[in-house]
């Protein structure tokens, strides 16, 4: 634990990415497989299930640090971190003695069953014979959210130096289903075992931003332009007559979607679909706030599969007859994409994603000002000659989305942040006027430089009006210039819209509180959409 | 005795912490004639005052900070002396060079007012030395416990084998604290034989006060003055946090920067402070400290200012003490360092343009710009 907590400040010290390798490599070279298995699947993101719940270990923290609830809480909201608070609340280790990370996540996975008595004896005990570096880390990985700054890319580039092996091969290892309880680290990375590859889905290929102006990416004919839906993007593999569905965060969805049950049998065996999941009714998709309620769902009720019909609108095709075609051009992939679909019949879940005509790219740019009109955030830009690459790689594919919408807005509420930002206002609340009164519609947490933050935090200090828990009212002065992907009505929020992926876009200090929008323009924007409203019946 | 019903000896008013029957302040932030000063940190020694006392030791740093020609009485520690009628002494607070706790008396009648203050001694300054009284004027900055500091020696080590494995690597190593107390303390943490200590100019300059009023200090080379390059990759250079990322410290390169500071303790702010490393080293009592400190006065009732004056008072009335969060200015929530740094590191020539020997203008002043503030904070 000592090593693994070293580590975790080691990748927090510093932005340097090949830093940050070389630590990761030294750990691999400082523990046991056991360890390192541990490790991997911790940092990208596999993580047990939590076996203790908060609330209880806030309340044994508190009686172990001899404090009160109410003094508890007051140091959790300055440090912004409850595994941090706990870690450097309590008094030093009375029993300081080293532990493996295997170790520790075994006695954490055991308490599953275990009653409440004993799930307190192991956390005190642990808690007893760590420093708090070790603690923190401890914690974090019994309440979840670690966020440690590094990608899934980065531990591949780290395993890849130590093990000596290409990285693409090792990322596709790494994907899917496995656990670190049962496989090893030789046989995950080394073997050569047709077991786990049975369910296991190829890295996605990522596309970046388009950020040069388009006409600079050469002759049209040499690029495949597409919707870019917004949806779940999903690999759907069928093999051995089994139906595999992953999401790009490698969640395996298969049960929540028992709609797609039937592409088992209407697709051959041995295929591999890259494709987007979409709510989807009368002829086109459905916000993706009705798909998102869907999926929060434990179980998936007949009325939800009602309320949400789905549909995959696939891209490409990564795997026919278990034959892997990544490194088959585009054009050729799409020419199998389309006689696949053409022969298997599975038009009631799937459909092929259209490829947009265009003559010029001048056309393409104002058919993506009518992107909204169809339900599509803007296009994807393919090179016909690309080939399916791990993971985002620059030139071959971009996204170019379609301009957010902006408003400005006054701050009315600030709390702060987590993590990085503990202990600085960074999370606000945005109002709009209706009428002579300001009613807020959207948080917003990103979008400010560092120095602009640390000024808004003054600004907050100085300026609240009243502190409700770790939320303070503000005078109403600042205004900001917001964006966001999405509006549409809705019943659930106070102020009758709700904004998809609201972030600060800029400071307007040139405008005054007054000056900023009015919710009957928010209103308007959400009635232009032609998306239903979402009502409380459906978000449940 | 320390009976609610007799009228306070201290108050906390628009100006500081005034002494009604003694007609003096301590730690006043808006200009007064008499000013008791607890240390030379800006945030409690302000310019403009009529006449300060501070502790003998303080003197010289007072000047240091505030110029030449300011009106000073300094008095040893532990002698006492009088301010119309009301008995004064400096006691030993353990903060930085110079620091000292107010024991203020009338009429039988005791009161503390600690300033700043730390529990460990560190060698540079008299050790923090418990005063009974019935009542007691804590700081708490670090008021909560969270913040549990590691002793001294710990840390030493840590920043010696930072600074040698910087030098194995090539790297210079940048030491950052408050040039006026940290950086003298962290001087004393370190080791000489791993290498040669060098100083930042506003450091150089604290030092040579210090060092010319008797304290001893490891010797230290102004970096302005190596000539070597590879003299400074083995080398440490001290500095004050604004200092950090200036062009100055660029010339340095390559380096590794640290800070030290209590606020270090906090994940969120190390990693916001963008340096490679801080060290957890705070010159202000830590939690367990404030309460030993506290109980060890035997004090009946407490004021508690600057920091998490709500949230200490509230704990210490429910351990059956009588305590009250006070309002002062030189509270904050002050975890921006660089920015506190900067108030700290006044210009002392610009420190000296003050309306002194013009107690008219003074006055006038005061009355106009104190109207709003005057109003006595409610107690009980």
């Amino acid at each position: 634990m000592k090593q693994f907590a070293q580590l975790v400040d080691e990748l927090d010290a510093t932005s340097k990415t090949n830093a940050k390798v070389a630590a990761v490599v030294r750990y691999f070279a400082s523990v046991p497989d056991e360890d390192k298995l541990w490790c991997i699947a911790l940092l990208t993101g596999k993580r047990p299930k939590r076996t203790i719940n908060t609330t209880l270990m806030r309340l044994w923290a508190a009686e172990l640090g001899m404090v009160e609830p109410w003094l508890f809480e007051t140091c959790y909201h300055t440090v912004g971190d409850l595994a941090e608070t706990i870690a450097i609340l309590l008094p030093p280790p009375t029993a300081p003695e080293p532990i493996g990370l295997s170790q520790v996540m075994m006695t954490l996975i055991i308490l599953d069953k275990a009653d409440e008595d004993t799930k307190k004896a192991t956390l005190v005990g642990l808690w007893q014979r760590t420093e708090p570096d070790e603690r923190f880390v401890l914690n974090k990985l019994i309440t979840g959210g670690f966020r440690i700054g590094v990608s899934e890319k980065l531990v591949v580039k780290a395993l890849g130096q130590y093990l000596g092996k290409d990285a693409d091969l090792l990322t596709h290892r790494l994907m899917g289903k496995w656990e670190p309880t049962k496989t090893t680290f030789d046989r995950l990375l080394l073997d050569e075992n047709a077991a786990d590859a049975l369910s296991r889905p190829y890295p996605f290929m990522l596309a970046y931003p388009l950020e040069q102006s388009v006409d600079t990416l050469g002759p049209i004919t040499d690029w495949q332009a597409e919707w870019k839906w917004d949806g779940i993007r999903c690999q759907i593999i069928v093999r051995q007559g089994q139906l595999f569905v992953w999401s790009r965060g490698e969640e395996l969805l298969t049960d929540k979607f028992p709609e797609f049950l039937g592409l088992k049998d209407s697709l051959p065996d041995g295929t591999v679909i890259d494709g987007e999941l979409l709510g989807f009714q009368d002829g086109k998709p459905l916000p993706f706030q009705v798909l998102q309620t869907r999926i929060m769902r434990k179980n998936v009720s007949a009325k939800h599969q009602k309320e949400c019909p789905i549909r995959i609108l696939a891209y490409d095709v990564l795997e026919q007859e278990g034959r892997d075609l990544r490194d088959q051009p585009l054009k050729v992939r799409r020419q199998i994409l389309e006689s696949l679909l053409d022969q298997a019949r599975v038009d009631a879940v799937m459909d092929l994603s259209p490829v947009v005509a265009f003559e010029s790219w001048e056309m393409l740019s104002s058919l993506r000002d009518q992107s909204r009109d169809y339900v599509a955030e803007g296009f994807m830009l393919k090179r016909h000659d690309s080939q399916y690459e791990t993971g985002r790689k620059k030139g071959s594919w971009h996204k170019w989305k379609v301009d957010p919408y902006t408003i400005d807005a006054v701050m009315l509420y600030a709390q702060a942040g987590h993590g990085r930002r503990a202990n600085l206002f960074t999370d606000f609340t945005f109002a709009v006027w209706d009428g002579d009164l300001l009613v807020p519609f959207a948080k917003a947490y990103s979008g400010l430089t560092d120095k602009e933050l640390v000024e808004v935090d003054a600004f907050v200090k100085k300026n609240t009006k009243e502190k409700f828990g770790p939320v303070r009212s503000v005078n109403p002065e600042l205004v900001f210039e917001l964006a966001f992907e999405g509006i549409n009505k809705s019943t659930r929020h106070k102020c009758g819209v709700a904004v998809r992926f609201p972030r600060i876009v800029r400071w307007r200090r040139d405008k005054l509180p007054t000056q900023a929008d009015t919710l009957d323009m928010l209103k308007l924007l959400a009635s232009q959409t032609s998306e239903p409203a979402i009502a409380d019946n459906q978000l449940g | 005795m320390g009976s609610t019903k007799s009228p306070l000896l201290l108050v906390f008013d628009g100006r500081g912490i005034y002494c009604p029957v003694g007609d003096f302040y301590i730690d006043p932030w808006r200009k007064v004639e008499r000013a008791v000063v607890t240390h030379a940190h800006s945030d409690h020694a302000r310019p403009g005052m009529g006449h300060y006392w501070v502790c003998q030791d303080n003197v010289p740093l007072m000047q240091h900070r505030l110029g030449g020609k300011i009106g000073i009485t300094g008095v040893p520690y532990g002698q006492t002396f009088f301010l119309n009628g009301v008995k004064l002494s400096f006691h030993p607070a353990g903060h930085i060079p110079g620091s000292a706790q107010v024991r203020v008396e009338y009429k039988g009648e005791v009161w503390v007012a600690a300033g700043d203050y730390k529990v460990e001694a560190d060698g540079l300054t008299p050790a923090f030395e418990p005063v009974k009284c019935h009542t007691f004027i804590t700081e708490s900055t670090f008021g909560l416990p969270i913040y549990r500091w590691k002793p001294q020696a710990m840390i030493a080590e840590q920043l010696n084998s930072w600074w040698a494995q910087n030098q194995a690597d090539g790297r210079t190593t940048v030491l950052a604290g408050y040039s006026l107390g940290k950086i003298q303390r962290l001087l004393q943490l370190l080791d000489p034989d791993i290498g040669p200590i060098y100083t930042h100019g506003t450091v150089a300059a604290t030092n040579r006060v210090m060092e010319d009023n008797g304290w001893k200090l490891k010797a230290t080379i102004p970096v302005s003055q190596v000539k070597d390059k590879e003299d400074l990759r083995r080398g440490i250079v001290l500095c004050s946090p604004a200092a950090l990322g200036s062009a100055w410290m660029r010339k340095l390169e390559p380096l590794e920067a640290g800070m030290a500071s209590g606020w270090n303790a906090l994940r969120g702010i190390r990693r916001r402070a963008g340096m490679d490393k801080g060290f957890i080293l705070s010159d202000h009592a830590d939690w367990p400290s404030l309460l030993t400190a506290i109980a060890a006065t035997e004090a009946e009732r407490v004021f508690v200012t600057h920091g998490s004056t709500e949230i200490l008072a509230r704990f210490l009335n429910e351990q059956g003490l009588e305590a009250y969060p006070a309002k002062t200015e030189f509270e904050g929530e002050s975890m921006n360092q660089k920015a506190d740094e900067e108030t700290i590191e006044l210009d002392p020539a610009e420190a000296t343009h003050t309306n002194l020997g013009q107690p008219n203008k003074l006055g006038d002043q005061l009355a106009t710009e104190d109207q709003s503030q005057s109003q006595t904070t409610a107690l009980v």
